[in-house]
């Protein structure tokens, strides 16, 4: 079968700044061959602690960011991250991204339904784009009339759910979340975790979501990649890789997690 | 040393968003106040040292070893604050002043409050390195915070925190910025650093499995109020208000739970 979004031997690596004058600049592997799957309909999570190549992986996968090596395609066809904007519509059609800060990732001065509306102008996607936006934000629980206000009128919440309609407007296939549940309470977190999980079997989303919140990958993913350096160090299924860890380090990630006594 | 807090109140142009508050923390005790953003979590922790911010008040009693911190004059404020209750925030980053070396920020209350020389400084620099679990601690403390790692540097905030030897360390969200594998290593020293001292300790906190980790008791706040207070083993198996109920139910729902059945 096919995978929905398919990496392969993924790496990206950063020059380093001079440590002096005329010293040699240190080569960073922010990402080290990672081969990676998105099947159509599942769910996969990516976890990793802060510098574990987590965000680069997405931006390589979302055609943010140009590879060192490898090779990004979706449903098989080859992706050309290189490529002008225009160029990409057809990929960016496929896919929507919710990232971790509601505070930065909306803009103050536009009003919200301008917002949602955004990648419908964007990716000129024609339509009765109004229309579009007040089913969005329907979709999301928010009220009908958010559309005339703007992002400060919100609750951190409620930024995330403005955020997550703008990434589902224009209809994608994949949802994309970096971290998007990170900034929020945890009754609030409590909330998004049920609304995703319900828009992904509603609309039969794929979702690919990066964490370092084991409880929210547990919560939302059938399958698990565990990030190390720029490496995988372990992959499968949620289940068997938080009960039965493999490798050396998911372990010691898992038996630093906090956890609450069983009532 | 013990922390007596009563009918606290603090109003922010006139919006009361602490009411009424009264709890308190025997001598070598680690009490948790849990919340949601918002709460009146971090105000309580300010009052007590008396930092709160510009066109905020608060009345009632806030007592240290029975000593009345509300209505005191900046001078015996900034005595309590250095000699008596230290405290470390939760962003190394922001806490630290990124042009002095780590050294220099770790001497800095004893310089000021005990006038030491230079060489006495750096003593007192490596010391309170080592005690923090800090590598090569002759070497770190000529770095720059941006040199450290962010575990390293709230390591660094600690270390500050305790250069006098306080009775009470205030922690605000002291592990909510690190990954967990830091944020384990960090709550270790804590919980080790405030026993081998006999210090009391307040940790703020928003996540109900920290708390569980760090302390003995704790206040439950919502919305400037307290609505449940009393041992954390308690709270956590049989909590009586709605809302630590919701938050235990919110908590269970997003937490990792390592004996979880197979059901995916």
């Amino acid at each position: 079968m096919t995978a929905l979004l398919s990496g392969r031997g993924l790496s990206r690596t950063y020059r380093a700044p001079r440590t002096a004058h005329l010293a040699p600049r240190a080569l960073t592997h922010a990402l080290d061959g990672v081969d990676i799957d998105v099947h159509e309909g599942e769910s996969l999570g990516i976890i990793g602690e802060s510098g574990s190549g987590k965000s680069t992986l997405i931006r390589l996968l979302l055609a943010l960011d140009i590879p060192t090596a490898g090779t990004v395609s979706f449903e098989g066809r080859q992706v050309d991250p290189a490529a002008s904007a225009r160029r990409l519509h057809w990929l960016r059609r496929q896919t929507g991204i919710v990232f971790q800060d509601p505070y930065a990732s909306l803009d103050p001065r536009m009003r919200v339904g301008r917002i949602v509306a955004e990648p419908l102008w964007a990716l000129g996607i024609p339509g009765d784009r109004e229309a579009r936006v007040a089913e969005v934000l329907a979709d999301v629980d928010l009220p009908a009339d958010a559309a005339g206000r703007y992002p400060h009128e919100f609750s951190g919440g409620q930024r995330q759910r403005i955020a997550l309609a703008r990434a589902l407007v224009h209809g994608p296939r994949l949802l994309v979340g970096d971290e998007p549940l990170s900034a929020l309470d945890v009754t609030v977190r409590a909330q998004i975790i049920g609304l995703i999980d319900r828009l992904r079997s509603r609309n039969g989303l794929s979702l690919l979501m990066v964490s370092h919140d084991i409880g929210v990958v547990q919560a939302l993913c059938d399958r698990v990649i565990v990030l190390k350096d720029g490496r995988s160090v372990e992959e499968g299924p949620t289940s068997r890789v938080l009960r039965h860890p493999s490798a050396a380090y998911t372990q010691r990630l898992l038996a630093a997690v906090p956890t609450l006594p069983e009532a | 040393m013990s922390l007596e807090v009563t009918d606290l109140v603090i109003e922010i142009d006139g919006v009361r968003v602490v009411d009424g508050l009264s709890f308190r923390v025997a001598d070598g005790e680690r009490l948790g106040i849990i919340g949601e953003s918002g709460s009146g979590k971090s105000l309580t922790a300010l009052a007590i040292l008396g930092l709160l911010p510009e066109g905020a008040a608060a009345s009632g009693s806030i007592l240290l070893n029975d000593r009345e911190v509300i209505g005191a004059t900046e001078r015996e404020l900034a005595r309590i604050r250095g000699d008596e209750v230290g405290i470390v925030f939760q962003e190394p980053q922001t806490a630290l002043n990124p042009i002095r070396t780590v050294g220099r920020q770790i001497a800095e209350a004893p310089r000021i409050h005990r006038g030491l020389g230079r060489a006495a400084r750096r003593e007192v620099a490596v010391a309170g390195a080592r005690r923090v679990g800090l590598p090569e601690p002759e070497r770190i403390i000529d770095r720059y915070p941006h040199q450290l790692s962010g575990g390293q540097r709230q390591r660094v905030a600690i270390a500050m925190a305790l250069a006098l030897d306080p009775g009470l360390l205030i922690a605000d969200e002291p592990t909510t910025a690190l990954d967990v594998t830091i944020q384990a290593e960090i709550l270790d020293l804590l919980r080790a650093l405030v026993t081998d001292a006999g210090m009391s300790l307040v940790f703020i906190t928003h996540d109900l499995a920290v708390l569980a980790q760090i302390a003995t008791h704790a206040v439950v706040m919502e919305s400037g109020r307290i609505v449940e207070q009393g041992p954390v083993a308690t709270l956590l198996t049989a909590p009586r208000s709605p809302a630590t109920q919701g938050l235990l139910r919110d908590a269970r729902a997003t937490l990792w739970r390592p004996d979880e059945k197979e059901e995916r």
